[in-house]
């Protein structure tokens, strides 16, 4: 059947492009078309939506956003002309970030290497690759009400400060919110770290051996240096997350306004101490919080994207400098 | 450092790891237990006032009493479930098509911005969604789409103002499609090239090849990506606590267009809401039940998403 | 049965069956030889002066080439690497056009008919191609075999009707016995050698009038290299089929007809015994002999 040819010898002129594409399109099934279309669609669709959100986020943003906002202190207030600035909110995700990354970061590192390296009795490396792939997929209210009752234990009242009477502990600080966000870091880490350290060639770690080295000084001057990038990229990855989380913040951070001390001891207050941060800020200031100051919510919001686009741009640059040393020397 | 040493400190942390994530779980399986306890398989239910329900538990205060456990958690449920899967499987369809149109048939200048911009929208917190919902598109289902006979056609039931299905599943949609996106663009990527020139070389069209051949090829990664954008919308409590209408209610498909602007609330919104009165026990109780219910549902799409995973790659021997 | 349109140029019994015309060919190092045994049939496909440039580089990648490629004979494309004779053989098809900046000059003419004015699709299931690394879809065998057909098709036929067409492909790839037990095995199972044969039957499956062949064997063990080459030998009664290989000792087996490439010219097209025992020009005589390549 297919020898016959389908049109009848050869034309004395090339035929149109517009009749050769209506030819085409003959041949095709009725679904693949609309597929075709569907798919041009969704694109033109896709970059639509992007652009305006991403537009109308920085626009809404630069309208509220000043430099007097950032560094000034958010006050209550019904008015939004009286409520003050987001410097609160701005340190209060830094230190959420700054706690987190690191419980997250060696924890994280410490279980890929034992997984790789060691993961003796493998049993065990089963449990913990898929108790991380539970953390992963678990939402992150379910760790955050977890992290709560687990924080108004009598054992942690040290981490937040106890009602004046000695009836409960409050449960609700910068180390509860820290420790239980860095739940939210630890797989991105842990996945990244594990798979690079996965892709190190087996003769480098036997050329190290073959020097002379023991395991562990292989694990810290070999195999740690080469998968910085990647630990790297893990991190900065797991940051992204740790800022946008509102959950874990809006329950176990307390939600006040400005940083508010637990104890006297200076430092170590804060750290006792509640707070707000950005994601914490946008919702209570948005029309369902309780703030209700829609352009300090935009400005908040701007800030975190920023934020969020520097942290991506991090993984996007450490990526293309890993992509620039891997070629031949 | 001994290798001894150095081996036990890691296998410490690989370890501390571990009994955090059981501890987490048997503990929210404790703390639930009451619930389950006084309202047996009825928990999952319907037939009573949800709200009202977790009201009376603030009010009974420190000692409740059993009637006080009861919870009939059905629209919470079923909320969860109807945004969930709706969004999933819109997103599922938008991915695919998004990322054929990224990977084949967009310019490649386009293809060099777009990349970028997903994996950013991927990286936007949900409570920015949640800020858009409630500033730009609630307001517009208000003022536009819902008319005044609506309005009060079911005024005795429930508020409609904006907030509802149609409006929680387009954020919803939006939140967690760009990591499908991104997810499967890689995959698609990642297709190896014989196959591709294999099947134009036989003369199949280009939107076939990638249709019979790549897609095929990708399906366990799609899986992935849904799993995990299921497991996203699932647990998703701030954004939908905001554009949701919170409102412990299961709009009925049945009631036409009105459905889409009926109010509801998931169980992760409902625990987020509620976290506060977590003193009074019955009300503790409960919201480790829901979350009890969220984790295990979660863990359940990650195993069902392997089960699928392996059965694909095995027809695939890959 | 449509007739096919008349080639581009007869090749008559005694006149100068090779075709490069050396007026059409400056810079040609040597005349083209005489063939010393007739063709088998009718010349299918015409590669008339084809140029290909990639974009980026100053010279071309195939510079004016021309061949016939006849039913019934197997052409070998020989050289070394670079020398342009698997851009030439994916030019055949049209699949040189996936490479972004590749750009043709001169005409490909299939049965007489300029291949830039077939619709693509028809063209490559009349030109069908068999990959370097056997590239078999991660589908079952049969689906494999059948892809094409259904593809094809407007409507997807069922298995029975498709199972004939599926049994004859295999059994002229010589695939049949080894695997009719079990066709609804994952492809990528087979072996090597197993995949590329099946390959080979799903481009039969359709029926091609020409089988272009990019080094069908490089990946593979000696044995399956044997009975791929046993295969060639046997299809090239029904087909008209092109092979590229880096291997002299393959090209002199399977090959009727041989053309030596070196950096995009073609140098010499003779009938494989005459290039292989009297080169005419001295390129040739070095590569055969092994001086360099």
């Amino acid at each position: 059947m297919s020898t016959a040819p389908t049109t009848g010898g050869p034309r004395a002129t090339p035929p149109g492009r517009r009749q050769r594409l209506l030819g085409e399109l003959r041949l095709w099934r009725p679904l693949d078309l609309l597929g075709v279309v569907a798919a041009w669609t969704v694109g033109a669709l896709l970059l639509l939506v992007a652009a305006s959100l991403l537009l109308y986020m920085g626009i809404k943003g630069l309208q509220y956003v000043s430099l007097d906002l950032l560094i000034t202190r958010p006050q209550p207030g019904a008015d939004q002309s009286e409520t003050g600035g987001i410097l609160d909110p701005i340190l209060g995700t830094l230190m959420i970030i700054a706690i987190a990354t690191a419980i997250a970061l060696p924890l994280a590192v410490g279980a890929a290497l034992w997984i790789v390296e060691y993961s003796r009795p493998r049993w065990l490396a089963r449990v913990v690759e898929s108790g991380i792939e539970v953390i992963a997929g678990a939402p992150s209210i379910a760790i955050a009400i977890f992290g709560l009752a687990i924080f108004q234990l009598p054992i942690f009242s040290w981490a937040s400060f106890s009602a004046a009477d000695g009836g409960g502990v409050f449960g609700r600080s910068f180390i509860a919110a820290g420790s239980v966000m860095s739940l939210i870091a630890l797989p991105s880490i842990f996945a990244t770290t594990r798979e690079a350290l996965q892709s190190v060639p087996r003769h480098v770690r036997e050329a190290s051996y073959g020097l002379g080295k023991t395991k562990w000084a292989t694990i810290r001057r070999v195999l740690l240096p080469t998968v910085k990038p990647d630990i790297a990229t893990g991190t900065a990855l797991g940051m992204g997350r740790i800022a946008g989380d509102t959950a874990i913040i809006v329950l176990l951070l307390g939600a006040t306004l400005q940083l508010q001390a637990g104890s006297g001891i200076p430092g170590v207050g804060t750290l006792q101490g509640t707070g707000s941060t950005l994601t914490s800020y946008v919702y209570n200031n948005s029309p369902t919080g309780e703030g209700n100051a829609p352009e300090k919510a935009y400005a908040a919001a701007f800030v975190l994207m920023l934020l969020i686009i520097g942290l991506n741009l991090l993984v996007a640059g450490i990526g293309r400098r890993r992509a620039g040393t891997d070629l031949p020397r | 450092m001994t290798d001894r040493r150095a081996e036990l400190m890691l296998g410490a942390a690989a370890v501390a790891v571990v009994l955090i994530i059981v501890a987490m779980v048997v503990f929210i399986a404790i703390s639930a237990w009451p619930s389950f306890q006084y309202n047996g398989l009825k928990w999952f239910g319907s037939g009573g006032d949800i709200d009202a329900e977790l009201g009376d538990m603030v009010n009974a205060g420190g000692d409740p009493t059993a009637a006080d456990y009861r919870v009939r958690a059905w629209p919470l449920i079923y909320a969860t479930a109807l945004t969930t899967v709706l969004a999933v499987l819109i997103g599922v369809v938008v991915a695919v098509l998004a990322a054929i149109f990224i990977v084949e048939l967009a310019p490649p200048r386009v293809r060099a911005i777009i990349v970028p911009v997903v994996r950013l929208l991927a990286a936007v917190p949900s409570v920015v969604y949640g800020l858009v919902g409630i500033l730009v598109l609630v307001p517009f289902v208000n003022d536009h789409l819902i008319s005044e006979n609506q309005r009060e056609s079911v005024a005795y039931v429930i508020t409609l103002n904006g907030p509802g299905v149609l409006v929680s599943v387009l954020i919803l949609t939006l939140m967690i499609t760009p990591i499908m996106i991104a997810l499967t663009v890689d995959a698609l990527s990642a297709v190896p090239r014989g196959w591709r020139e294999g099947a134009l070389a036989l003369g199949v069209t280009r939107w076939r090849a990638v249709m019979s051949v790549s897609i095929r090829a990708i399906r366990p990664a799609i899986v992935a990506a849904a799993v995990l954008a299921s497991a996203r919308a699932l647990g998703e409590a701030i954004m939908l606590s905001m554009v949701s209408g919170s409102k412990g209610f299961a709009p009925q498909p049945w009631d036409g267009v009105l459905f889409l602007f009926e109010p509801l609330r998931p169980l992760a919104a409902t625990i987020a809401e509620q976290a506060e009165g977590i003193q009074a026990p019955a009300l503790k109780a409960s919201i480790y039940a829901m979350a009890l219910v969220l984790l295990v549902s979660s863990l359940m799409l990650s195993v069902g998403g392997s089960l699928i995973k392996r059965s694909l790659r095995l027809g695939t021997a890959r | 049965m449509v007739e096919f349109p008349p080639p581009v140029r007869r090749i008559t019994p005694n006149g100068s069956p090779n075709v490069v015309d050396p007026a059409d060919r400056q810079g040609m190092p040597e005349p083209i030889a005489r063939a010393t045994r007739p063709s088998y049939g009718p010349e299918r496909l015409r590669i008339d002066g084809v140029s290909i440039h990639y974009a980026g580089t100053e010279r071309p990648a195939v510079n004016a080439v021309t061949l016939p490629v006849r039913q019934g004979e197997v052409l070998a494309l020989i050289g070394p690497s670079g020398c342009g004779k698997t851009t030439l053989l994916r030019s055949l098809n049209r699949l040189v056009e996936l490479t972004p900046g590749a750009s043709r000059q001169g005409r490909i003419l299939l049965d007489g008919e300029d291949v830039d004015h077939l619709e693509i699709t028809r063209l490559r299931r009349r030109v069908s191609m068999i990959f370097q690394q056997p590239n078999p879809f991660p589908m079952s065998i049969f689906d494999n075999v059948a892809y094409a057909i259904r593809e094809q098709a407007m409507r997807r036929p069922g298995k029975a009707a498709l199972m004939p067409r599926v049994e004859t492909a295999l059994r002229r790839a010589g695939l049949w016995d080894e695997v009719a037990d079990d066709l609804g095995r994952p492809a990528l199972r087979l072996s090597g050698g197993q995949q590329q044969r099946l390959c080979i039957a799903r481009a039969l499956a359709v029926e091609p009038d020409v089988l272009l062949m990019d080094e069908p064997c490089s990946a593979l063990d000696p044995i399956s290299t044997g009975v791929v080459e046993e295969l060639i030998h046997e299809l090239r009664e029904n087909l008209a089929i092109v092979i590229v290989t880096h291997n002299l000792a393959q090209a002199r087996r399977v090959g009727d007809h041989v053309a030596f490439m070196y950096l995009g010219d073609l140098v010499e097209y003779a009938p494989t015994e005459e290039l292989f025992t009297r080169p005419r020009a001295d390129r040739t005589r070095e590569y055969v002999q092994g001086s360099f390549g």
